[in-house]
């Protein structure tokens, strides 16, 4: 009795897990998961998602914060990373696993088997045919069956031939291909790396962690795996269409080292053409100007000095940025922005006419106080938190200008061009790629394969018997039958 | 020529198949309305207690056939204004919303008159052409830009791939729509006791399921294609190869609802009615990519030079 009562919940589990197994390896739940899958990839794109546009993200929480407090504990800022996004896929591919391994395994038997055995009445199936036998048939139809490539089961007094087994081979590979994207997909995630910086043209970079701007690892990637490799920015050059103001042509002049042992190498790289360096490429994604400029102190000692990366605000290059200088007392920061080509415009002041430095002007803006670096809150480089801070002078500066303020000077001494390099490792692309190849080859495979059977009998009676069967009603077979049967009767004949 | 002599050529183009497919519109409407409105060509024979009219669409035949000459001219003007937009730029038309709409009509109109030599889809006809005016209407009056050169992030041979392969899927999605919503319009009608008169001379409703598999089932490796090969394009020039850009997304919310329909034809409960829902979902999802998308959405695929 007791044994019993130890069973039947045993027994129940073991029930309902394969239940809940065939459920979930059943068709209709895999098209409802990849509509699901489909549905839950919307609101990432309605919504502003933190992989691609982390400062939307930031807006939206000054905004409405009690919005974007929702949305965040829904994970709608990072929908392709949340649980229920992974739940929907991990599902579907669960599902497509348990339906693929088994169907797998069966098209192998199948395939080596031989065909099944005639049927009796072959005047019931599809495309039947008769006519009076003039001898040698079988054997012309063994011979016709072997040059097309059917696989032939000789039954008595008839031949069963099958073709076709690309469909379901097709349809099987497309699906274990997806298998291999994801695969490749979660691989890149777990070993590879991203990461940006914005590099003053004239200056090198170093590929370290502390040289960029921004860096995400993957979680089985480490510091140490970072390729050793350096790049000096030496050129610049962008072309602008003078009609249109649009950038026409993007093109950087670099020095590379691949390690710091081996030989530097001149290269260029392009917008549709990174720099390889084995798996890590280095991509050209943005450009901008860095007004260089020098500040002194009442006792003209330099106080700063350099180039300072400043942000484009639209298509003609209008930039904004901050110069921050700490170590004067007070502290002075400059609220800036840049006009490539200067002019105005009757609602926005001071903009920018065209991307090329054809008129350059610096506007500033002087704040003296306290810059609130001390406090430990992160910072934008490009703006300045002037709370604490009182305005001290207003000047627009060409190339080559100084200002004099209250408590110092800045003189404005030329621009540079800036570039904001990718630099991307992704170990698991290839294992994509090649999945990606494969499934659109079973994907054809599938969709254009047709499985087919053709019988052929010589009764006692002396008559001929020819059927055939299409699966999945796929058309097309009516002909081949008919190239089949005039192929014998043309032959048999020639013998007769 | 001069570039913009060539730009101007390919204007006059637009128009002149604008203009030739407005005549291909009058003749599939009249050829519709004749062989329908009119008393007397048909005749009327009654079966059981109801009157059942039968329509006499020989005598319209000839007006289809210049409807159909009419919609192969249009594609030719169509298509020379395609390639004088080309010549005119020095690269391959598609940088920007127009360009794509030109392009996009042309594969449209290429799509149903590849789909006619097999199947008289003439009926078809009229939604095509009235689909064909909107869409180049739309072009010319809104989208329109000056030709120019690309941004840089397009110059690459990707372009050229990656941007055919969706047009043509595009024009084939849209084919497969038309008749998927024809579809359910005539299943709803036998439902509520029969066909309207106009409605006689449409497929049945197994061939127009079968008509909307195939060419699903024809463009969706391309489209899967179309896909990949962006995702290589964006590998060269974005540094990745799958960023969840709103239009990416939006590609593959398309490829899994079209993925869907295919299985959904495989399995039993689901043909017919179900699946027919399914496709015009799908292809509602492209539609959403190019509009939507394409001129209100944020991400990398801004070309629209609105």
């Amino acid at each position: 009795m007791s044994n019993e009562k130890i069973e039947i919940p045993a027994l129940g589990l073991a029930a309902l897990l394969r239940f809940s197994w065939r459920q979930l390896t059943s068709m209709r739940t895999a098209l409802i998961l990849l509509l699901m899958l489909g549905i839950a990839a919307i609101p990432g794109s309605l919504i502003p998602q933190r992989g691609q546009n982390p400062m939307r993200v930031q807006e939206l929480f000054t905004q409405s914060p009690g919005l974007a407090k929702i949305y965040d504990a829904l994970s709608l800022f990072d929908v392709y990373a949340s649980p229920w996004f992974s739940a929907i896929y991990i599902l579907l591919f669960l599902s497509l696993i348990g339906c693929v391994l088994p169907r797998s395994f069966e098209h192998f038997k199948a395939a080596r088997a031989l065909p099944p055995a005639t049927p009796k009445n072959l005047d019931r199936m599809e495309h039947f045919t008769t006519w009076s036998s003039q001898g040698n048939e079988l054997e012309v139809a063994q011979g016709w069956f072997k040059k097309n490539r059917f696989r032939v089961k000789v039954d008595g007094n008839s031949l069963s031939a099958e073709k076709g087994f690309l469909r379901e081979t097709g349809n099987l590979l497309f699906h274990l291909a997806l298998i291999m994207v994801l695969f490749g997909v979660s691989f890149g995630a777990l070993f590879g790396m991203k990461g940006e910086a914005i590099v003053n043209v004239g200056e090198t970079f170093v590929n370290t962690t502390t040289s960029y701007d921004s860096i995400s690892l993957g979680r089985l990637s480490n510091e140490s795996s970072l390729a050793p490799f350096t790049i000096t920015v030496n050129k610049f050059l962008a072309k602008y269409n003078a009609l249109t103001n649009a950038p026409e042509d993007y093109t950087l002049y670099v020095t590379s080292k691949k390690s710091p042992e081996s030989k530097e190498s001149q290269k260029i790289i392009k917008v549709n053409s990174p720099l390889g360096f084995g798996s890590t490429n280095v991509y050209l994604q943005a450009n901008g100007y860095s007004p260089i400029v020098t500040v002194r102190d009442k006792g003209n000692t330099i106080v700063f000095q350099g180039p300072v990366p400043f942000l484009p605000q639209d298509s003609n290059l209008t930039s904004i940025g901050a110069i921050k200088v700490p170590d004067m007392k007070p502290q002075i920061g400059f609220v800036a922005s840049l006009l490539p080509t200067a002019a105005r415009d009757k609602v926005k002041g001071g903009i920018s006419a065209f991307p090329e430095l054809l008129d350059p002007s610096l506007l500033l803006s002087v704040w003296g106080g306290d810059l609130g670096l001390d406090r430990g809150v992160p910072q934008s480089v490009y703006r300045i938190n002037t709370s604490k801070m009182e305005q001290i002078g207003l000047q627009s500066l060409k190339p080559g200008e100084i200002y004099t303020f209250a408590d110092g000077s800045i003189s404005f001494d030329g621009i540079t061009p800036w570039v904001n390099l990718q630099i991307v490792r992704d170990p698991g692309k290839g294992f994509a790629l090649i999945g990606s190849i494969l499934a659109i080859a079973g994907l054809l495979a599938s969709l254009f394969g047709r499985r087919r059977r053709i019988w052929i009998r010589v009764t006692a009676q002396g008559k001929v018997e020819v059927a055939g069967l299409a699966k999945n009603a796929v058309a097309g077979l009516a002909i081949e039958i008919e190239t089949f049967v005039n192929a014998i009767k043309s032959k048999t004949e020639r013998m007769a | 020529m001069s570039n913009t002599s060539w730009a101007y050529l390919s204007n006059y183009f637009i128009y002149s198949a604008m203009a030739v497919f407005t005549l291909a519109f009058f003749a599939h409407a009249f050829e519709t309305a004749w062989a329908v409105r009119t008393p007397s060509i048909a005749t009327e024979k009654s079966e059981g207690n109801l009157l059942v009219k039968t329509f006499d669409f020989e005598r319209t035949a000839r007006t289809a056939r210049i409807a159909t000459a009419f919609m192969i001219l249009g594609f030719l003007l169509l298509f020379s204004g395609v390639v004088a937009r080309g010549i005119s730029a020095h690269r391959v038309p598609w940088g920007n919303m127009y360009e794509f709409s030109i392009t996009g009509a042309m594969a449209f109109t290429g799509a149903y008159l590849l789909a006619l030599r097999k199947n008289d889809l003439r009926w078809l006809g009229l939604i095509v052409a009235t689909a064909v005016l909107l869409t180049l209407g739309t072009a010319v009056t809104v989208l329109y830009r000056p030709s120019a050169p690309l941004v840089p992030a397009l110059k690459s041979t990707w372009l050229v791939i990656h941007v055919s392969a969706a047009i043509v899927s595009g024009g084939v999605f849209l084919l497969a729509n038309t008749i998927a919503a024809t579809y359910l319009l005539l299943d709803r009608m036998e439902q509520r006791g029969g066909r309207n008169a106009w409605a006689k001379r449409l497929p049945t409703l197994e061939v127009l399921d079968q008509l909307c598999y195939r060419l699903v089932a024809f463009v969706f490796p391309l489209w899967t294609f179309a896909v990949i090969a962006g995702a290589i394009w964006a590998e060269h020039a974005w540094g990745r190869y799958w960023g969840w850009d709103p239009k990416e997304t939006w590609a593959f919310i398309t490829w899994v609802c079209y993925a869907a329909y295919l299985h959904a034809r495989v399995t039993a409960g689901w043909r017919g009615r179900k699946a027919a829902w399914l496709c015009l979902l799908a292809g509602s999802t492209f539609l959403f990519n190019y509009v939507y998308v394409n001129i209100w959405g944020t991400g990398k695929h801004t070309y629209s030079g609105l």
